[in-house]
């Protein structure tokens, strides 16, 4: 099987480079308040985002780690860079975009999806957002779609009405970490009943050792309307860990829907640490689509809190854990209202040593009555050494509800792979075979070009350790 | 002579040894039945011709094409030529029947092995597949479910038939291939492989019991018992061991 990894280790190159950068500001190592009041005086933020960020600070270093969930011990907070600028061009059409930069993208498939479904590409290079397009009609229809830094800049009002608002800093030490030195993300807001026919997409990567990235997303879905946001990456490889702490919030208004996608494949040295939470009014619905690949750590639980009466919730997610990573994603459905429903579905596969955890919570409150909830967790395990466990927490203090709840653990084992085999597909691809087929109710949701990069991450990662 | 040949074959299976000694010749062109009671050694002895990663051979070769197989994994196995007809077939999860073999196919082709006689696209793929799915009476609706998930136990016989006539192969190993089926399926089935009778194809029938050999001619006959051939003969010593049973082999070993 020597064969096998070399082919491997060809093939993971091309998610597994860096350029040469010669950054313009790089903060020195270790958090003080000093850094994160130079964070936003070099962004010339207002006044009330620097106090903000500031009382963040407070918060995150009063806040003890998490003890549950993962082991979180590796993180090393003195050792991490709190922000980077890597230009201080930004552009706004794709010939604007500095070619080292464009080179990078390029390796990443990023022109390709462009030319597809384009609709607005905000690419985030390190800590900053460097490119943004919008097309023209997205304008026309009064959509915003902007780095959250210029979208602070441009519409400060707005801004301060909504950001932080779903995702307090108070929520949790990562939350608190990300407010007070958040740079780049997007910003999305689509007005009352305009629906936005094609996927908004955003790509970014970590670039340089031990850089934290934080990236800050918010987006606002105004009444009766519609928008699908994508986030997918790959990124390179390091020998030290690197965080990546980003909190995304959604405002979803009477009769809107989002759905947000996220297809990740983070270095294996990275701890992932999302806070990703949804308020859906009443008739709204929110779609969580959720994959992740790499990473050492993800701690990671989408959340939509139904509001108002007719809320929905879905949430997909997909983990997969290989030596050395571990996966504890998961789902929140918060019904405060009556007649809210939500439907959970995960999906982890662990292999190799790696393990998956599933951690959800279900919560209905008095007097929501009518709710419906479904939840539907299954774990695929594929060798002795891999593990996984499920957490599902219920907090349901209403009677006149309907609650479902499937988990499953499957194992694959050494007769099915024969079976398999002995028509003439090779061991890893029958491992693929079986681990995609476990996956589709993900990989049946998103674009093409994202299920079959995918598909092709999933099968490499099953050639990576056969035998 | 072409075929398929095993020499002084020593299969363990977790430690206890199954097969103890095995000699056979199985020549292409020709249907060859083994028999033999539960525990004998025929699945074994299926199992380690494809490559079970469980079926150990502890000694001895198997030459197929004039190449000692018993290093290959199972899908280079497949690449020769070898088919195994499981008589307990996997029921495999998020794969359809038509999308497993299909890439079965491409591995298949991948390999070199067929090139022309397979299918040149997925779309005629899918006519040959229509087509002997109905002459084995296999409901199309099969072919787009779950790799045997949900199949009854004849349903999982008659698509393992399916496969073989879909993947081509030059020699087939079909193991306890009638149990589970009624008799009007037993005799498509033993039509199906009666009819694939040529100079390029071999058969390897295993079986407890002689009802398919009433409808398969073998033209030739063993008898597996505690892991070795204890008789060898024509299709009379089929029709002999339905009358006196196995344990008259208890003294010849």
């Amino acid at each position: 099987m020597e064969n096998l990894k070399d082919i491997l280790t060809i093939d993971l190159k091309k998610y597994d480079f860096k350029d040469d950068v010669n950054y313009i500001y790089t903060a020195p190592k270790g958090l003080t308040k000093k850094i994160v009041e130079e964070i936003s005086y070099l962004k010339k933020e207002p006044d009330w985002m620097r106090r903000f960020r500031l009382k963040a600070l407070d918060i995150f270093l009063k806040k003890p780690i998490p003890r549950w969930g993962a082991d979180l011990s590796g993180i090393n907070f003195d050792e991490i860079s709190y922000y980077v600028k890597p230009t201080d061009r930004k552009g706004t059409s794709w010939e604007d975009v500095p070619d080292y930069i464009k080179k990078t993208f390029e390796k990443l498939g990023i022109p390709e999806a462009e030319r597809k479904f384009l609709a607005g590409v905000g690419a985030q290079y390190d800590s900053e957002v460097v490119y943004h397009s919008i097309k023209k009609e997205l304008e026309k229809k009064g959509v915003i779609f902007l780095d959250t830094d210029t979208a602070l800049k441009e519409y400060p009002d707005f801004f301060e009405e909504y950001f932080g608002k779903v995702v307090p800093p108070t929520d949790n030490k990562f939350a608190a970490l990300n407010s007070a030195v958040w740079s780049g993300g997007s910003f999305i807001y689509v007005p009352p009943g305009v629906h936005v026919e094609f996927p908004l997409q955003a790509y970014f990567r970590i670039n340089a050792a031990n850089i934290g990235q934080f990236e800050r997303t918010l987006i606002i879905a105004d009444e009766g309307s519609f928008v699908h946001y994508i986030e997918g990456c790959t990124a390179p490889m390091y020998s030290s860990f690197s965080l990546h702490a980003a909190v995304v919030e959604i405002i979803v208004k009477k009769g809107a829907r989002v759905r947000y996608t996220t297809i990740q494949n983070w270095a294996h040295n990275i701890y992932n640490l999302v806070t990703k939470r949804a308020i859906a009014y009443k008739d709204a619905s929110v779609e969580w689509v959720d994959g992740n690949m790499g990473s050492k750590v993800t701690m990671k639980y989408p959340c939509v809190i139904m509001k108002e009466k007719g809320a929905r919730a879905e949430i997909i997610s997909v983990s997969y854990a290989g030596k050395g990573q571990h996966q504890d994603t998961g789902a929140k459905a918060i019904h405060l209202a009556p007649y809210t429903s939500s439907r959970i579905i995960s999906k982890s596969i662990s292999k190799d040593g790696g393990r998956t955890s599933y951690r959800g919570l279900v919560k209905i409150i008095k007097g929501a009555k009518g709710v419906k909830s479904n939840v539907n967790c299954d774990a695929l395990i594929l060798d002795e050494k891999s593990r996984s466990d499920t957490y599902p927490y219920m907090e349901i203090n209403e009677e006149e509800v309907d609650i479902g709840h499937e988990a499953s653990v499957g194992r694959i084992s050494e007769e099915e792979i024969f079976y398999i085999t002995s028509r003439g597909i090779p061991e890893s691809e029958a491992l693929a075979l079986i681990v995609l087929g476990f996956i589709e109710p993900l990989t049946k949701e998103l674009p093409m070009e994202y299920a079959i990069e995918l598909n092709r991450l999933i099968q490499l990662e099953m050639e990576g350790s056969v035998g | 002579m072409e075929g398929l040949f095993i020499k002084d074959l020593h299969v363990s299976v977790e430690g206890k040894e199954i097969i103890k000694g095995l000699n056979l010749s199985l020549e292409m062109g020709k249907i060859h039945a083994i028999m033999g009671p539960n525990g004998s050694g025929k699945t074994t002895l299926g199992f380690v011709i494809i490559g079970h990663p469980k079926y150990k051979a502890i000694k001895g070769e198997i030459i197929f094409k004039g190449k000692n197989i018993l290093e290959l994994p199972p899908d280079e196995r497949a690449a020769l030529g070898l088919f195994l007809g499981f008589q307990y077939p996997y029921e495999i999860k998020g794969i359809t029947f038509q999308h497993f073999i299909w890439r079965s196919i491409l591995a298949l082709k991948d390999k070199k092995r067929n090139g022309e006689r397979f299918p040149k696209n997925f779309i005629e793929f899918k006519k040959e597949l229509r087509k002997k799915a109905e002459i084995l009476g296999v409901d199309e609706k099969f072919i787009e479910r779950d790799l045997n998930v949900g199949f009854s136990g004849g349903e999982k016989k008659r698509a393992e038939i399916l496969q073989m006539l879909l993947l081509k192969p030059e020699f087939v190993i079909l193991d306890e291939i009638d149990s589970g089926l009624d008799i009007d399926s037993v005799k498509i089935v033993a039509k199906t492989i009666e009819s694939m009778r040529s100079p390029d194809f071999g058969v390897l029938l295993i079986t407890h019991y002689q009802r398919i050999l009433n409808y398969v001619k073998p033209d030739k006959v063993y008898v597996m018992y505690k892991g070795e051939i204890v008789k060898e003969g024509g299709f009379e010593l089929a029709e002999e061991v339905e009358k006196t049973g196995y344990k008259i082999f208890e003294n010849s070993l």
